[in-house]
């Protein structure tokens, strides 16, 4: 018997987050022969509804207020508990974003059930639906299963493969009723991060700097590389703390685990908690002066050399490829 | 101010991870306070430097955990509680620490609850949220900046690279981000003082628990190592050869270009 699955969808600048469809695609897979569900929360948001259909949800509900424009806990909590109370799902599933991980425990609470987080696979085995996860920042991994029938998980983008966009494929749009109590939390301004910036935790490729690239200009050659890659710039904590670079481009154990397609670390030394935080990347490439670095009994291709050196030559030898950024 | 700070240990950050019969060995590891808690941790402290009050360092564990507890009161906490789950709860999930969490906390009297946003080792980052939404308070997690000013709270938040300035009401559950302050080391006077804070040790019976309305929703059915990477290929020849045959390789071998 097939499950009924809700999914939330997440908007970012008028666009449906790549982390939705593939999220969709894990609730395929959870309902079976069941019922996929859309939800999308926000003002305005009929008008892309559609494609989460062509993405594989049966129906959407569309959630709009003025006061759901902007993510706050208590907003969308509400507008989820409405949801699942109408529809009464077997499951809810949320992509591992700052919202998805902001709401998620939430709502498990209140539904006094389990969540499992940050899964980078789902599969249906001998009638249980298994999840698997990474532990220890991707040093290991669990697979875990719900012992309650209400299962609600978060999953990790760039991980499981969304499904073949299909405009064929059509479905109801409903509106649901709004009633806001009051909101505790009140957001006064968001300022954005450089206009330019990839997200990390849904880059298909990363460019990374280490304590190798000697200072914040040294970053320059590999956002200029990034660029032409449309890749998003990450570092290791050795450069965050040597002031090189922002925090928020750290990746680590106690910064980002990223799983990109492709990881490019320049002037890294490969220390474990570094590693611990892109080693599951697809593919790894390691630029690096000394050869005995750690980095490279994990890179996929290495080249000992100054990376001032390479990453010009590289962004150069990609510019003459033409890939589009 | 009355301030509850909620933390765990984890191994740390150099271990190894080794899997026998399914579970985690931690024979001879080293164990650390999470980092991200080490935020929350100093964080109360400059709150009550700044505003005065008590700082209660709260941790979910078995025996050992008295000695990560006894470095939250050398950095300067007043008194610690370790709420020993070990008799009673074998492979809790975030369902039932949180419910653990709730039982003790929903008896005290605070304004603020500050935990790490998440930990190094479950990755999850869910049992403080679950817990402020138990206690039916206003969460803000992953702060990078908090201001008190009598019952208002201003935080600032990264979100994914934004930073996101909003504001709510005590009591406040935040959990707290990289880059929030700089965590202190405990210094040698803080270590003797630590010696002599009050440490309470419950079990769920003095939470009026039952073992039964904490039992996990998840269960873990394997812990598996990742794959071992073998070894590359290391790109011979001068830089402008090596550029022209790794973009050639992510083209054709590699295929993510």
């Amino acid at each position: 018997m097939g499950k009924k699955v809700i999914v939330l969808g997440e908007i970012r600048d008028g666009e449906l987050r790549n982390v939705t469809f593939e999220a969709i695609a894990a609730g395929r897979t959870i309902s079976g022969d069941g019922e996929v569900i859309g939800v999308l929360i926000g003002e305005n948001v009929q008008s892309i509804a559609q494609e989460l259909i062509h993405y594989g949800a049966d129906k959407v509900l569309t959630a709009e207020d003025p006061k759901l424009k902007s993510y706050t806990a208590d907003g969308y909590s509400q507008v989820m508990r409405g949801v699942i109370e109408q529809e009464k799902p077997d499951s809810v599933i949320f992509g591992h974003t700052a919202m998805g991980k902001d709401l998620s425990p939430k709502l498990a609470a209140r539904l006094q059930t389990g969540l499992i987080s940050d899964a980078t696979d789902v599969s249906v085995t001998g009638g249980n639906v298994v999840f698997t996860r990474p532990i220890y920042s991707g040093k290991a991994f669990e697979r875990v299963i719900s012992t309650d029938p209400m299962i609600v998980a978060t999953i990790r983008p760039n991980n499981i493969q969304a499904s073949e966009k299909d405009t064929s494929r059509s479905g109801n749009i409903e509106s649901v009723d709004v009633s806001l109590t009051d909101l505790r939390t009140v957001i006064q301004e968001v300022v954005k991060k450089t206009a330019d910036g990839v997200d990390l935790s849904e880059a298909k490729i990363i460019v990374a700097g280490g304590r190798g690239v000697k200072s914040k200009e040294g970053f320059q050659p590999l956002q200029e590389l990034a660029e032409v890659l449309g890749a998003a710039v990450g570092a290791s904590r050795g450069a965050c703390d040597a002031d090189y670079c922002d925090y928020a481009l750290q990746i680590g154990q106690t910064g980002k685990v990223v799983t990109p397609d492709l990881y490019i670390a320049c002037g890294i030394s490969g220390a474990i908690q570094h590693l611990a935080g892109m080693s599951n990347s697809k593919v790894i490439v390691a630029i690096n002066k000394d050869p005995e670095a750690d980095i490279f009994k994990i890179a996929d291709y290495g080249i000992v050399g100054d990376l001032f050196e390479v990453v010009p030559l590289l962004t150069e030898e990609f510019k003459q490829l033409n890939i589009h950024s | 101010m009355n301030l509850f700070v909620l933390m765990k240990r984890t191994f740390d950050t150099e271990e190894k991870i080794v899997i026998e019969a399914g579970k985690i060995q931690d024979d001879g590891a080293e164990w650390i306070i999470n980092p991200y808690d080490e935020y929350a941790i100093e964080e109360a402290i400059q709150l009550k430097e700044k505003h005065g009050g008590s700082i209660t360092a709260v941790m979910v564990g078995g025996e050992e955990a008295e000695k990560e507890l006894r470095t939250a009161l050398a950095m300067g906490c007043d008194q610690a509680v370790l709420i020993n789950i070990e008799d009673d709860l074998e492979e809790p999930d975030q369902y039932s620490i949180s419910q653990v969490l709730y039982h003790y906390m929903k008896d005290q009297e605070f304004d603020l609850i500050l935990g790490g946003n998440v930990a190094i080792d479950g990755g999850s980052g869910q049992v403080a949220p679950r817990l402020a939404e138990l206690l039916d308070i206003p969460c803000i997690t992953t702060i990078t900046k908090l201001e008190i000013n009598g019952t208002d709270a201003e935080a600032e938040r990264d979100v994914e690279g934004d930073v996101e300035k909003i504001k709510t009401t005590l009591p406040l559950l935040v959990t707290a981000q990289q880059g929030l302050n700089e965590p202190r080391y405990p210094s040698l006077p803080g270590i003797m003082k630590a010696k002599k804070k009050p440490l309470e040790e419950l079990e769920l019976d003095d939470l009026d628990l039952d073992e039964e309305d904490a039992e996990p929703k998840l269960k873990t059915i394997e812990r598996f190592l990742p794959p071992e990477k073998e070894a590359g290929k290391l790109l011979q020849g001068e830089p402008a050869e090596q550029a022209k045959e790794l973009v050639s390789l992510l083209r054709s071998e590699a295929k993510v270009i």
